[in-house]
This record gives structure tokens, sequence and C-alpha cells, in this order.
């Protein structure tokens, strides 16, 4: 049984469709990255699959259980982080725990076990009595994390984690999504970030209420739309890096060519083989470490998934 | 799971706890409303005394003398000063100076007894007295104009009757509630009512709003809280407030300003409870339905404005075009000015004022329900 499962979901306002039939399916322990550009539908999306939006039309379940119907049973598998970490800035990280365990009705004793293991998880130990307005934006996470769990989900929704946060927070939230996934806790995480989606397990990206891939980095990556028929990629890594680029400017196999820190990423066409493009470098008289095949990055595939999605928009109207 | 109030404790522990660190709202909450009393307890006077009034006096003056005047004249002038109404500030000598005054604002009411005054009286033909009176402060112009009046009148009956005869009608006004007229007695039982509104109304109306702006209202639709859990955890620490403040205003009210209390205590607190109820059914509608706090403290003056003017706090409802008449009905601070004058001033009991506490709770109910039924397509 998948954790999470859609049919043709659907969300109208009026006569906006914000979701359009999304289909999708995540399995348990999976860490699913749902990517799209702002006001996409990602939030709408969850908004449904939470039980928050009544859903237009389409079926939506978790872990097998309706949410439209089993509204109360689908909330006490569910945790839900929103946007900007749900937490009270005018609470105690101690008393913003108390309130969501609180809601949860946790009572008494269990409720002091499970503040207790949920600070110790959370190494959380030196910030009991802090206001949560005055922890960093690092500790905020984790102590929402830590409230988004007090109930013991098995499905965790977390819209925008790491929006705002440093680097290093950052990693070691993901490092802890993990830690959980491998725990069997399924992660419905949205993003803007390519290094986080490149670390899920699972990928989708929704493009104005439309789903417009679906799998996995990899996949995605390799997909024939990606890279326009007849070419395909070279990395150069090359020590003088723009006297590189200006030469191999001029070398009639080379489609485009653009600096990344430094190597200089190529597309080539697909006649040209690697010993055939290094040939071709040492005759000119370029300067290079080493040629390798490039996959697009995941930036590169959701720029031309979105443009191709955009011109079909654009023939249809 | 399916209990109707779900995460009311939850909600409840955590609105106190807001409460206690949110110093501004405290103060908001208890130490203004104090001061709004001081200010209208101690600094208004409804009662028009002492109006500052020029007097040119034309009579005689050809007689050379200090002060102008004839002795006729000034015998009226210094009974006109006696009433308590008029403070003469100055004499001035001639028309010019006299619209100086008033035009400066000096005066509020300038009185001028004409040349002919004492010759007049004297033939037995009508003597006139011209008294201005400064129309930009209805209030104090009304009574200017009927003290004026009255002593017109004083002046003409004892030159027309016998000396030692008595007017053959006297009018003995007993103002009955209020014997000295005081202004806090008028004043402090209806300000109770317009206190009461503004704190709890917008103490409420943030609670929700608050909510949305931080974005932790999602976070608690996928909780288990259900919305009457919500609302009611919401309300109940801003009810006890309200019930705290009621007292803090009936402390100041009786032992401060020394207004009576002719009726009884429970039965004001147990009406004050059905007014509560209304004003916290509002702060959640608002709440509801507002966006930002920006937002809801715009929604919150709305409340404020037509609970002053319209329910008979400022001015008596009776002289109400008949719209404002018929709108006043739907405010309920009218309903709670009957109940804070009837019962402190007047003694008045549930006998007289439980009509007002059963419209008082039934506009409580349906705005709550307006309220829940707003909270639940507030997600969308």
């Amino acid at each position: 049984m998948p954790a999470i499962e859609t049919k043709n979901l659907t969300r109208r306002f009026g006569d906006f469709v914000a979701v359009d039939s999304v289909s999708l399916t995540v399995e348990k322990g999976e860490v699913f990255g749902f990517l799209g550009p702002n006001g996409s539908g990602k939030t709408t999306v969850i908004k449904m699959l939470t039980g928050i939006l009544p859903i237009s039309e389409g079926l939506a379940s978790i872990e097998g259980l309706d949410v439209a119907s089993k509204t109360d049973s689908v909330r006490e598998r569910i945790g839900y982080m929103s946007q900007k970490f749900s937490l009270y800035d005018n609470l105690t990280v101690l008393e913003n725990l108390q309130f969501y365990g609180r809601a949860y009705q946790l009572k008494g004793k269990a409720l002091e076990n499970k503040i207790e293991e949920t600070i110790a998880d959370n190494k959380l130990n030196n910030y009991v009595n802090r206001l949560a307005g005055r922890l960093s934006g690092g500790w905020k996470q984790r102590l929402a994390l830590g409230c988004a769990l007090m109930h013991q989900p098995t499905v965790l929704f977390l819209d925008e984690p790491t929006a705002g946060i440093d680097p290093v927070a950052r990693r070691q939230l993901w490092d802890l999504l993990f830690q959980l996934s491998g725990r069997g806790i399924t992660f419905f995480v949205t993003t803007h970030y390519m290094d986080e989606a490149e670390r899920c397990s699972h990928l989708a990206y929704i493009y104005y209420g439309k789903l417009i891939a679906d799998g996995t980095p990899d996949s995605l990556r390799a997909l024939p739309e990606v890279t326009p028929a007849g070419t395909h990629r070279f990395e150069i890594a090359a020590p003088a890096i723009t006297t590189a680029l200006r030469k191999a400017k001029e070398m009639s196999m080379l489609r485009s060519a653009t600096i990344f820190g430094r190597s200089i990423h190529a597309l080539v066409d697909e006649s040209v083989e690697q010993p055939e493009l290094e040939d071709e470098l040492h005759a000119r008289g370029i300067e290079f470490e080493e040629v390798r095949p490039l996959l697009p990055t995941l930036e590169d595939a959701f720029v031309e998934l979105s443009q191709r999605r955009q011109a079909e928009l654009e023939i249809a109207s | 799971m399916t209990d109707l109030f779900s995460g009311f404790t939850a909600v409840f522990y955590k609105e106190v706890r807001h409460m206690r660190r949110d110093r501004m709202a405290m103060i908001f909450a208890l130490v203004m409303p104090v001061m709004q009393m001081i200010i209208l307890g101690g600094g208004i006077d409804t009662n028009i005394r002492q109006v500052k009034t020029a007097v040119y006096d034309a009579s005689g003056s050809s007689i050379a003398s200090e002060v102008a005047g004839s002795s006729v004249s000034r015998a009226f002038i210094d009974r006109l000063r006696n009433s308590d109404t008029f403070r003469v500030y100055k004499y001035v000598h001639s028309d010019a100076e006299l619209t100086e005054e008033m035009v400066a604002g000096r005066a509020s009411v300038g009185i001028k007894v004409p040349e002919n005054f004492d010759r007049d009286l004297l033939k037995g033909n009508q003597a006139q007295v011209m008294v201005l009176v400064d129309g930009s402060d209805s209030s104090v112009a009304t009574a200017a104009v009927s003290v004026a009046n009255s002593l017109g009148l004083d002046e003409s009956l004892r030159r027309m009757l016998p000396a030692g005869e008595k007017s053959p009608v006297e009018v003995r006004p007993k103002m009955m509630f209020n014997p000295a007229s005081r202004s806090p007695n008028f004043f402090l039982p209806g300000l109770m009512a317009v206190l009461l509104i503004m704190v709890t109304v917008m103490l409420t109306a943030f609670s929700m709003v608050r909510e949305k702006e931080r974005g932790t209202i999602e976070q608690l639709l996928v909780t288990p809280i259900r919305p009457m859990g919500l609302m009611l955890g919401k309300i109940m620490p801003y009810f006890v407030t309200g019930i705290v403040e009621f007292l803090i205003i009936l402390f100041f009210m009786r032992f401060v300003f020394l207004v009576p209390m002719h009726g009884n205590i429970l039965i004001l607190t147990l009406l004050t409870t059905c007014y509560l109820f209304v004003n916290l059914a509002i702060g959640m509608l608002i709440s509801c339905k507002a966006n930002s706090q920006a937002e809801a403290l715009q929604y919150s003056l709305m409340t404020m404005l037509p609970s002053i003017f319209l329910s008979g706090f400022m001015f008596p409802r009776e002289t109400m075009p008949l719209f404002f008449y018929v709108v006043s009905h739907f405010i309920p601070a009218t309903y709670m000015m009957q109940v804070a004058r009837g019962v402190i001033l007047r003694g008045a009991g549930l006998r007289e004022l439980w009509l007002n506490g059963v419209i008082l709770f039934a506009m409580g109910v349906v705005l709550l329900r307006v309220a829940a039924a707003k909270f639940s397509r507030m997600t969308v």
C-alpha cells in the first residue's frame, strides 16, 4: 500500500484550476521532493492531502485511507510543517512542545515522556526555556520538526522546510530526514533548492497546476526532452578557462558552451564522440585536464520542461 | 476524536501564556480603562458652568462714571453673574469690541444692554437685552440661551408682580437617581459598556488573526483540534480578562468616583456576562474575517464608534433621526448602557432588565455561529 496516492486530484477556485488532475504515488519510506515554481499549486496539493482544503475532483489517500471521508484517521497519521515554521514566538521551546502534545491529546506522563524524548532527539536540551522567537533558523526548524512529530505520524508534509536557513542547518535537517525515513516515515517535501531535490529518492515537478515530470532524479535528467535531439553534453575541465572557452567557441561541432566553475559545459553534435572532441581540442591548442560526458543537471531539466510546457500552453491559447 | 470541543484545554493554556507574555496587551486591557475613567470621570462636567461672558452695557453711558451702566442694568447683570452659568470676564465699550470678543472665541456669550434700557423700563415699554451666543458649541449655547431666557422671565415677573407677591405657579424639579446632577454618575456606568467592548473585541480580534499571520493556523487545522475547541479556547481567557476589567471599572466607579450603587451587583455581573459574550463573538467574527492585524484593528474601530455615538452613551437615542434610532437597536452597547445605568443608578433588577440580557445572549449566539461558519470557510 503506497504512503500517499492521488488520482486525478483537482482543485478549482471559481474558474481557476489551481491543481489539474494530478496523479501521484509515493511509496512508504520515500523522501519525495515536490517541485515547481511559486504559485504552481504545491501548497494547494499539500492542503488537500492534509484535509485542510476540500478536494474539487479526484481522490487522495494516505496509507490507503481516503482523505475526504476518513479525515480524522488520516490526521492521526500525518504531520505537517508549514512554510513559516509554525511555532509561537512568545512561547518557550517547552511550551511549544506542550501545546502540540496537548493538541494531539497527549496527557500527563505520556505527554512528559514524549516531550523529553523529542528534546533529546533534537538536542534541544540547552534551549528548553528559551522563547522560540529567540532561536536561530536552524534550531527553530528542529523545534518545528519536533512539534510536527510529537504524535508519531508516519507521513510528514514539509512545505519549504529550509527556506531562509543557513547551509549547515539545511544539511543537518536533510540528514535528519533520511535518518527518520530509515525508520519508515514517508516525507513529502517541497523545495526550490536543486541540491535538495538531488537528494530525494523520488521527484515530481508541477507547473501551473499540471504535473509534468515524475521519477527519480536520474530518470528526470535522462528525459529525452531535456537534451535537444542530435546533441549530447560534455564537461571540459581546463586550467585557463576563459581562453579555452574563447577558442572552443570557434569549433563548429559545438552548439553551445557555458562556464561552470572551473569547467566548460558544452553541448556537442551527437556524431562527435569523446576522442574526437579531445583531438579537436588538442588540434586547436586548447589546454585541458579532462573531458567527460555530462548529464544535464536537474536545473537544466526543470528549465527545459517548463519552457516546453509554456510553449504548449501558448499554442493552446 | 469526535469530541466537538477537542483541543479546548491545549488552546486555553496556550492563550493564557501568550497573554502573560504580551505585556502591552495586558496594559491595554487593564490600565487603559482606568485612564479613560479618569478622563471622563474627572475631566468632564456636562453641567454648563461659568461660561465666559463679555458685557457691553450701553445704558446710561451718557452719565460719566467709572463703570458704565445704570444701577438698574447693573442689578440685572449682577443677577446674571450670580446664576453661576455666566462668568463676566470683561466689560467692553462698543459693539465692535463685543463682536471682536466673540469672533476671537474669548467670549462664548456676549451681552449687550442697550442705551435706552433704563428709559424703556421706566416708561413701561418693553426693554430689550441682546444676548449673543456662540453656536459652535451646541451644549453651551443651549444652556446659555435657556438660562438667559429664564433670567429675563424672572426679571419681567419681578417687575409685574406687586412686591411680596408670589408667582402663581412654581415648578419644583427634583432630579431622581442623580440628585446632585454629578457628571461621573451619568458618564461612568455608560463608559463601562464602551470600555468593555473596546478591550474585549480588540483582544479577541487579534487572537485568531495572529495565527493567520504567523502561518500557524494551517498547523492547527491539521491537528485534531476542532473549530469550536479552538474558538472557545481562545475566547475563555479574554472572557476572564473582561470580567477582571469589569470588576476594576466597578471598583474605581464606586470607591474613587463615588458613584452610588443602587442595584444588585450580582445582577449587573450576570447581565454583563451576556454583554461580554457578544463582544467576544464580535471579536471572533472579525478575527475570522480579517487577514492581518491591521485589518482587524480597523474592523474593531468600526464597532467602536457606533457603540459610543449611537448607544445612548453620548447622545440620547430618543432624539436621533428614525434611521439611526433603528440602527441603535442592533448595537449591543445600547442594551448594556440600559443595564449599567439601570442597575447602578436606578436600582433596577431582572424584572426590568431581563429582556436586555436575552437580546444580548441571542446576539452572541448568532454572531458566534456566523464566526464558526466563516472559520470553516477560512482555509479556502
